[in-house]
């Protein structure tokens, strides 16, 4: 069994409104050194092992439905767990 | 001429858009559940607002994959009229069937009022019976309505005229050049944010918005008329 954690972020020429709004309440509660903020979203996939191959299946899956990519970018990352 | 209603679960204008056609517009309408599969009895295809499986992942992101899509598609390739209004924007572009896509508003706030609309294009089939440049008010009622595309897109859709219409006063979400609705290439699918079938009748504040539906129905009587 693998766990696949995918995290999705709007791309950088966008303007995230969310990460701005937090960047002013942390200034505002005093942290000036945070220079930026960005919020994203962290979805967790549990994948048997009858797929060959997992990267490929995993950009599959983000490029058609997971992520969109006029807006958004994304990355992954892959551990192998025990079975649930 | 006979409108389908596509109902999605979380769909909420549905009943608005049903009303307009049938009680202002006197034309037959049937609502059409997402997981049926055929459009073909249909003249025009309307995708209402709402929260289709309740906004989760994105707006619009899973409704792309429901049964009727693949009907909508094809309805779109041959040429007939297809509205989509909020949420029904969102998921049109989703479906790749219009450019761009939609962003939360710039102020983070869900916003609910009357905004003023320019008709920048009345060449197309559902802006007939408006003048062109003619300013009109038309509610908006979403949180995720600031629409993007990149360089490249907005450049044709300046060269195409697809920019059907754009906020006229105030822009209420940060979309790219005040852009409140488009058509794909071919002019014959619509998304725009403003709910026209919440205007519709004075006794709803205003009546802006049943022009849209009735240009629909004026270019597809005409456009059909020797089959009559």
């Amino acid at each position: 069994m693998k766990k696949v954690n995918i995290f999705v972020t709007l791309r950088e020429s966008i303007l995230d409104p969310q990460g701005s709004a937090v960047k002013g309440a942390l200034h505002s509660h005093g942290f000036p050194e945070v220079q930026d903020v960005r919020i994203g979203k962290y979805l967790e996939l549990m994948i048997d092992d009858s797929v060959e191959d997992i990267d490929a299946a995993v950009n599959e899956m983000c490029q058609k439905l997971l992520t969109n990519t006029v807006i958004e970018n994304y990355r992954f990352e892959i551990e192998e767990v025990a079975a649930i | 001429m006979k409108f389908a209603v596509i109902v999605f679960p979380g769909s909420n204008c549905d009943i608005d858009m049903y009303h307009v056609i049938k009680d202002e517009l006197g034309e037959d309408v049937e609502y059409v559940w997402h997981q049926e599969a055929d459009l073909q009895a249909f003249d025009g295809i309307l995708i209402p607002g709402g929260f289709s499986y309740g906004d989760y992942l994105r707006c619009g992101a899973i409704a792309q994959f429901s049964t009727i899509m693949t009907a909508i598609q094809e309805a779109a390739a041959a040429g007939k009229p297809i509205l989509g209004v909020c949420n029904g924007f969102q998921i049109l572009t989703e479906a790749g069937l219009l450019p761009g896509a939609l962003l939360r508003n710039q102020n983070l706030k869900f916003m609910c009022r009357t905004v003023r609309l320019k008709v920048e294009n009345n060449d197309t089939m559902f802006t007939t019976s408006y003048e062109q440049g003619e300013e009109i008010h038309i509610p908006i009622a979403h949180g995720e309505g600031n629409y993007i595309c990149d360089d490249k897109t907005l450049q044709s859709l300046k060269d195409n005229r697809q920019i059907v219409f754009t906020y006229a006063s105030e822009n209420p979400n940060g979309s790219i050049e005040n852009i409140a609705g488009v058509v794909n290439e071919a002019g014959n699918v619509l998304g725009m944010m403003p709910h026209p079938e919440r205007a519709v009748h004075e006794l709803l504040g205003g009546a802006d918005g049943l022009r849209l539906f009735q240009s629909i129905v004026k270019h597809w009587r005409e456009s059909h008329v020797s089959h009559v």
